[in-house]
């Protein structure tokens, strides 16, 4: 975005404080515009008709650096690109990486539907949220129109999620998107040699399109003619190669193509960027799959990090898919997001004076994992919150923020004793060797849990209640 | 010649027959308006305007939706007529190189005969001027290296891992040898955790032991690693480093927490090179790196640690605490210009890399464990790479594989299958059946 200061934004607000937007003044509103926390539209006076020009300039200089391009209809739209900068720490990346999983015309009808269904369906519960996967790309294998038609058609009945209709001939392309003109669905590809027909496409269908090419010059020429055209739905594939020399090339021009985008501000390249991992599988996919699935996650690794927005991807084994995400969703979190939660005694379900005392603490990956896992199992207890600095259980005992000390206090801060009538603690399996020194300092039996929180309900059948406990 | 009315009449015939209202009623004819000096409109002209008005709003609507229309039908037209691009508008693709001040300081590791150690092989990390693998604004000059794990006594690894040690847990020495000549190792960890009062408290001298057998099994430079106890490591870690005197191990490490002096003099006086540990705080790291520096430790024998979080499980803020100080240090910051060791194998803590399956039942099925895990371990290591780690412990034989192989290919140096593919073929690629 273009706008360094908050009164730079404020200048183009109403000025009135009407709190509409939740906020008390325009000026704590516009410096939550430039952290990205709140939407132009949030504040309803500016679109009066008297502040239309206003409003016009605003949201060009809030516009981020990186188009954003949605695909998509509906609830499962993605947005793709509109990053503001080169390193997470500078603000967030925004529009999380899209994983698109492919799915091709030649596959038996039965297996195709299967195949959009496990993908449509997938989902892992990670900090709170399930996270789920973002795109479906048809691939043309047949290059035959009537074949794709037919698959297109098959996956639009199966799932409601964005598609990637991908072909390099205009005819199968358009075969396809006949059967899914009301999705928006996201075109690939126009190359140096299709790009006339493919814009023809994109123009009729009003819908976003890939422009691809190995050349650095050409995609820019390509993307300049598109937007000069009026298409600037755009999104860039430079290519990906998969091993050696080429790998290195590739994620040199990934980091290139971004840094002229944002830092040198290059506007007729500053386009979403796609990446294709599932090149891995040329090279001996069809010998070893594991092998590929790995080098696939590897490439998928190395372009989450160095700016892809949206990528292609081919392995729906759980190991692919638990991983990509998860980085994901790692990368994309907003730094800004407090690390810890705050300590405490907290109740899960509904305990009672019998039920178990956990601790565990405050990291917020930490504390939401345990919680969801106590939850999940039903199981009625009090989670101790620890203050450790922010830390994770392990990191913690090794350096010292989670102590016998630090769990006398907390014990006797949130009256613990009112509470349990049993008088005994449970400590996480990786605080181990803290537990003797616990018991002598707080005075309470202390009882060592499973090493991780998954494990709590076959630890509770085997040690709770405690034996010395009538 | 018509009658002429005005407002007041046709409001007083209005009123007469209870008319409140008009519609569709058209009112033809020029018209005069006089308003009295107040400015007051009697309520009933008021009514009659407003009927005015609305008719005329209707009228606009449907002008306006007429020329919409119209537009419509003459945009193809337009369209097929003038806007056929005929060629491509040529747009060279130009980029700015960044122009980075700081540079990373160059660490060895391992001393061969010729400077008083017997290690036939020593590793070199750091050296950078530009963020790792950005060969098109400096070349990287050191690729990063791998040293596998091993323990001095049998630790419970999960079943992935177990597998590749089980023959050789009972002695360190073996463990070490394995890992180079089976699993490529640039260098071995072997990390003295027997010695931590809460596990077989195995005295100083001991480990010293353990740390001469491994010099004596292997020819890579290795790092000698403590328990974590911080009572214990300082004199663990001192025995060590005089046990393998001029040897240039990597001794970690030193940590505010415990006594670093001791740990900082030992690997001093003995030629050895320090990690200097932090957890996830850049400030802190360099805190700890100026108390080494006052301690007289030269720079070219720091590395540092600023702690590993796996993925999933803190990933996120071990890559941006990384990225972070290595920019600072490009920047200029000689506090955290240092080669940076990330401990990979804490990859294994994540549930995800051991579990058998899910213990939530609303989850997609997790698929084997044996999958997951060595992935874990690659994922997280290649991250850290990316955000500027030099150095990385591992543990899985083909996790650590797979880090060393696209590592070696982002640096340069392994140009393995080059651009045989045709990148573009995956739109018709065929998979098996």
């Amino acid at each position: 975005m273009k706008l360094s200061s908050p009164m730079d934004a404020w200048k183009y607000l109403p000025g009135t404080n009407c709190k509409e937007c939740g906020e008390k003044t325009c000026l704590a509103f516009a410096s939550l515009l430039l952290e990205r926390n709140k939407k132009l539209e949030d504040c309803k006076p500016l679109f009066e008709p008297k502040y239309a020009s206003k409003a016009k300039e605003l949201a060009e200089l809030l516009a981020p650096e990186i188009r954003e391009v949605a695909i998509g209809v509906g609830a499962r739209a993605s947005k793709i690109g509109g990053e503001d900068i080169m390193h997470r720490h500078e603000l967030t990346f925004y529009d999380r990486t899209s994983l698109a999983y492919d799915v091709w015309d030649t596959m038996a009808e039965p297996e195709l539907r299967e195949r959009v269904r496990r993908i449509t369906k997938w989902r892992k519960f990670y900090v709170g949220e399930f996270l789920t996967l973002d795109v479906i790309a048809v691939r043309s294998v047949s290059s035959e129109a009537k074949t794709f038609a037919r698959c297109v058609k098959c996956v639009a009945e199966e799932t409601d999620m964005p598609l990637i209709l991908c072909s390099f001939d205009a005819k199968v392309l358009e075969a396809g998107l006949k059967e899914v003109s009301d999705r928006n669905p996201l075109l690939y590809a126009a190359d140096k040699t299709n790009w006339q027909a493919i814009m023809a496409l994109a123009k009729r269908y009003n819908v976003p399109v890939t422009l691809f090419s190995l050349d650095l010059d050409t995609l820019n020429s390509l993307a300049t003619t598109f937007a000069a055209a009026g298409i600037d739905d755009l999104i860039l594939d430079p290519g990906t190669y998969p091993t050696g020399e080429g790998l290195a090339d590739t994620f040199s021009r990934f980091v290139r193509i971004r840094r002229a985008g944002i830092v040198d501000g290059n506007k007729s390249i500053a386009y979403p960027l796609m990446a294709v991992p599932m090149t891995a599988w040329m090279t001996n996919g069809n010998q070893d799959a594991l092998d590929a699935s790995y080098w696939e996650a590897i490439i998928a690794d190395t372009l989450i990090l160095r700016y892809a927005d949206i990528m292609i991807l081919h392995s729906i084994e759980p190991h692919s898919l638990i991983t990509e995400r998860t980085l994901v969703a790692n990368i994309y979190t907003d730094p800004r997001r407090p690390v810890s939660v705050d300590p405490g005694l907290r109740e899960v379900g509904s305990p009672t004076d019998k039920s178990p005392l956990f601790i565990t603490t405050n990291f917020a990956l930490t504390y939401y994992t345990v919680e969801s896992d106590l939850s999940s199992s039903k199981i009625d207890c009090y989670l101790m919150v620890v203050d450790a600095d922010g830390l994770g259980v392990e990191a913690a005992v090794a350096g010292g923020q989670l102590t016998a000390d630090m769990i006398k206090d907390t014990v006797a801060s949130y009256d613990a004793e009112k509470k349990v009538a049993h008088k005994t603690l449970v400590l996480p399996g990786l605080a181990a060797r803290i537990s003797g020194e616990t018991e002598d300092a707080t005075g309470w039996s202390v009882l060592v849990g499973p090493r991780d929180s998954g494990r709590i309900p076959g630890w509770m059948t085997d040690n709770w209640p405690p034996k010395t406990v009538s | 010649m018509r009658k002429k009315i005005t407002f007041g009449d046709l409001a007083s015939i209005l009123e007469n027959y209870d008319i409140v209202e008009l519609e569709d009623v058209k009112i033809e004819g020029d018209m005069e308006v006089e308003l009295s000096q107040s400015g007051a409109i009697p309520p009933p002209l008021i009514q009659v305007l407003q009927s005015m008005l609305n008719e005329v709003d209707k009228q606009v609507e449907a002008t306006l939706s007429t020329r919409k229309s119209l537009i419509q039908m003459l945009q193809p037209v337009h369209y097929v007529e003038e806007k056929k691009v005929a060629v491509l508008e040529r747009a060279k693709f130009e980029v700015a190189k960044a122009a980075w001040t700081g540079k990373i300081e160059e660490v060895t590791i391992g001393a061969t005969s010729a400077d008083g150690g017997t290690r036939e092989s020593t590793v070199t990390i750091g050296g950078e001027k530009s963020l790792p693998f950005y060969n098109f604004d400096f070349q990287m000059p050191y690729p990063p290296v791998i040293s596998v794990d091993c323990f001095d006594l049998p630790i419970p690894l999960a079943k992935a891992v177990r597998g590749f040690y089980e023959d050789v847990m009972e002695d360190p020495a073996e463990w070490a040898k394995k890992n180079v000549r089976e699993f490529g190792a640039d260098m071995v960890t072997i990390h003295l955790i027997s010695t931590d009062p809460t596990i077989k408290d195995t005295s100083a001298k001991e480990a010293a032991k353990t740390v001469e057998d491994v010099l004596q099994a292997v020819k890579v430079p290795i790092v000698i690693g403590g328990s974590g106890n911080p009572d214990k490591d300082p004199a663990v870690l001192e025995a060590a480093a005089e046990a393998a005197a001029g040897e240039r191990c990597l001794i970690a490490s030193a940590n505010l927490n415990m006594d670093y002096e001791r740990i900082a003099k030992a690997a001093k006086d003995n030629g050895h090179v320090i990690l200097s540990w932090t957890q996830l705080d850049i400030n802190a790291q360099k805190t700890l790196n100026r108390y080494l520096f006052k301690l007289g430790v030269p720079r070219e024998d720091i590395v540092i640690d600023p702690t590993t979080a796996a993925l999933g499980y803190g990933l996120d803020y071990a890559f941006t605490n990384i990225e972070r100080m290595r920019i600072a240090a490009l920047k200029g910051d000689t506090d955290l210009a240092f080669p940076i060791s990330c401990g990979v194998t804490n990859a294994w803590g994540a549930r995800e890399s051991w579990m058998k399956g899910s213990p939530l039942a609303e989850d997609s099925d997790w698929g084997p464990a044996a999958y997951r895990g060595p992935l874990y371990e690659i994922i997280t290591g290649l991250t850290l790479g990316i955000a500027g780690g030099d150095m990385f412990m591992m543990m899985h034989p083909k996790a650590a594989t797979a880090v060393k192989r696209v590592t070696q290919m982002l640096f340069g140096a392994d140009t393995d299958g080059a651009k045989e593919v045709n990148v573009d073929d995956w739109v018709t690629w065929e998979a098996n059946k």
